[in-house]
């Protein structure tokens, strides 16, 4: 186990580098750079000279390999020098924008579990009766509608309850406080684009759900279960579930990477200052900088979660062993 | 061919196919057996129609005794027991039609509440592949302990003790460690024996076997079967074993119900199904099979043709197209299971007499 677990993290470390390289490349590759960016917002000609000279402050104008080595030692240090277009350091500038994404990636992860699981079981076990209907009709919606839709519903429906209830009407506060701070002003912001992400989650979760339980439902153990007369509750918790649910955390690890920098429109939509819209302003930007300590950021999140779920593989189903 | 004027059997109602074999000993009280069967149809709605997987069959399970249903795949055995417990999954499939007395008790109209608690308490049961009627995921101990605290209320431990116990008497040394062992890391031969041990866990009064052996190499076949046939003495467990191995049936079974397309053809005790076997079926089957007793032949004789589609069954025998002492009346009516001189023994063919000097 602990040999497996060293070799695990151990061989993240190509992973990682690899990414680091593609990252590095692919934003050279884009035509321009942030000094045009800069210089050229008016659109007309730009002095050369001006542009070599912004080359040399941001270090731009070195040997490609070592400004390489540079991002990867910087990046096993935690340091990834300041952003080229705000010329903060990078960590500070994620650092700020990390907890409310964080937040919202597990709130929605804790929505889509407590939504998915039961109803996907549910659908599984009464197949094909009304309940199942509504609840695929239900999975559908989440995964054909758009979430800034959902986004901007949630945000009328809220303002006009709150009218027609109290009178007047109530908006989600915009500026973030964190959670240990003031819970109630932190949450009554984090909900609404918790439960908008997660619905969509929960779609797709609730329907691996439903049908690795139907597959589940049909083998010879849940038969060998029900001619030991044990109850229907039992059969399905103990009997069923631990082995329907190996697909779905594989499921809930990838689209909890995902959450972290990907929510681009709903934070636009919710007016959050989250990960996603730092990454689409460093991109546009050609900030390099800040956009490669992204990009790492997401990788990172992605292995380790799939390391987790690795790892909780091993501890719902004994046949993986680790060597 | 022989013609018709020497048919005699006589040709009864189909529906009265019920025959006693429960017997007495003369004097005393004639116990009701312990399992009755009359007149099954279980029956399954496909797309294609209907298939008739059991169309009425009736046959009875002393106490302690163990019975044998044989028969090639599809004619209907599995479905048979597994309505027993009735863990036919509905939909597609039903019990359309009979009774099913278990202990004084019609199991087709017991609630369900009750046959839960039946299932696994007064009747075990067995499946063919011990690998897959497992849970991967559970330890061994906790498939075994689970019945007891379900059906007995038995606190953890003493559910442990008795899970020991069990692996004891099923032949698995080591119980401590086997215990906290998963299926994926015994070999076939111990599975089948958890099997059996989850069977035994309530004290059954019967245990139903579905092909227990068939996944199993032939040296271990031997084995579990001379287990279960130990245990279920022992134990005075009746027993059902359901297979299509005839070698199982001459050494374990007391009686003997041949199954085909659904319905028992041939019914006795072993040594009757084997030294007279009056159903062309039967002895089909007993031809196919190679035999010590017999001069060796150069070929085993296959039973020819296909099994009927059990969605198109008509009114006439369904083994009429394979059979090679087919006559016209076999086309008309489906014969009845008929008692033939000795006790229990019974046919449902109407040339039983003659196939009797035939063959």
């Amino acid at each position: 186990m602990y040999r497996y677990v060293i070799k695990r993290v151990l061989l993240m470390v190509p992973t990682l580098i690899g990414a680091a390289a593609l990252v590095f490349l692919l934003m050279r590759l884009i035509p321009g750079d942030i000094c045009v960016v800069r210089l050229g917002s008016g659109g007309g000609s730009f002095d050369p000279r001006a542009v070599a000279a912004c080359h040399a402050e941001l270090g731009m104008d070195r040997p490609m390999w070592l400004q390489f080595v540079d991002f990867v030692w910087g990046f096993f240090r935690l340091d990834f020098g300041t952003s080229m277009w705000s010329g903060k350091p990078v960590t500070t500038e994620i650092l700020a924008r990390l907890p409310i994404s964080l937040e919202i990636a597990l709130l929605a992860t804790v929505v889509a579990i407590s939504i998915a699981i039961p109803l996907g079981t549910i659908s599984a076990l009464k197949q094909n009766t009304w309940l199942d209907v509504v609840v695929r009709v239900f999975a559908i919606g989440g995964i054909a509608t758009p979430s800034f839709w959902i986004g901007i519903m949630s945000i009328l429906l809220v303002l006009n309850l709150s009218n027609a209830i109290t009178g007047t009407p109530w908006m989600p506060p915009i500026d973030y406080v964190p959670i240990w701070k003031d819970p109630i002003r932190n949450l009554s912001m984090a909900f609404l684009p918790a439960i908008t992400v997660g619905y969509r989650y929960a779609a797709v979760s609730m329907r691996m759900t439903r049908s690795t339980m139907l597959e589940v439902m049909r083998e010879d153990y849940i038969r060998t279960a029900r001619a030991k007369g044990l109850l229907d509750k039992l059969i399905i918790n103990r009997h069923a579930l631990k082995n329907a649910l190996l697909p779905v955390v594989t499921l809930i690890g990838i689209e909890f990477a995902f959450l972290i920098g990907g929510l681009v429109v709903t934070e636009q939509v919710f007016n959050l200052n989250g990960v996603g819209r730092l990454f689409v302003q460093a991109v546009q930007n050609q900030d390099y900088t800040l956009t490669q300590a992204l990009v790492m950021l997401t990788v990172t999140v992605f292995v380790v979660t799939n390391f987790c779920v690795d790892l909780l593989y091993a501890w719902l189903d004994p046949r993986i062993r680790f060597a | 061919m022989m013609i018709d004027t020497t048919f005699r059997t006589p040709i009864r109602n189909a529906h009265k196919n019920k025959i006693k074999t429960s017997q007495g000993i003369s004097g005393s009280v004639v116990l009701p057996p312990l399992l009755s069967i009359r007149n099954l149809h279980t029956e399954f709605r496909t797309g294609r129609g209907v298939v008739r997987a059991v169309g009425g069959i009736s046959y009875t399970v002393e106490a302690g005794e163990t019975v044998a249903i044989v028969g090639e795949s599809g004619s209907g055995k599995s479905v048979s027991a597994m309505s027993i417990l009735r863990l036919i999954p509905d939909p597609p499939g039903r019990i359309a039609n009979g009774e099913i007395m278990f202990d004084g008790r019609d199991l087709l109209i017991l609630p369900e509440e009750a046959m839960r608690k039946l299932r696994g308490g007064e009747i075990g049961m067995i499946f063919q592949e011990p690998m897959t009627s497992l849970n991967p995921v559970l330890t061994i101990g906790r498939q075994i302990t689970e019945t007891l605290e379900q059906h007995r209320g038995a606190t953890p431990a003493a559910a442990h003790q008795r899970a020991r116990d069990l692996l004891g008497m099923v032949g698995i040394a080591d119980p401590d460690r086997r215990l906290k062992q998963y299926p994926h890391q015994l070999s076939g031969g111990m599975r089948q024996r958890i099997m059996i041990a989850i069977a035994l866990t309530c004290d059954p009064k019967l245990i139903i076997a579905d092909e227990p052996t068939t996944a199993l190499d032939v040296t271990i076949q031997a084995q579990i079967l001379e287990l279960m046939k130990d245990l279920t003495q022992r134990l005075n467990i009746a027993l059902v074993i359901i297979t299509h191995n005839l070698g199982v049936v001459a050494r374990y079974a007391n009686r003997v119900n041949v199954m085909y397309a659904g319905r028992i053809v041939e019914s006795g005790s072993a040594a009757a199904i084997y030294h007279d076997p009056r159903h062309p079926y039967t002895i089909a089957l007993l031809r196919s099979v190679p035999r010590l007793d017999r001069p060796r032949q150069d070929r085993l004789d296959p039973v020819e043709g296909q099994p009927p589609d059990l969605t198109r069954l008509d009114a006439g025998c369904a083994f009429r197209p394979r059979c090679r002492f087919a006559v016209a009346a076999c086309a008309e009516s489906s014969p009845a299971l008929t008692a033939i001189g000795e006790s229990g023994h019974a046919a449902a063919c109407f040339r039983a007499a003659d196939i009797a000097r035939a063959a």
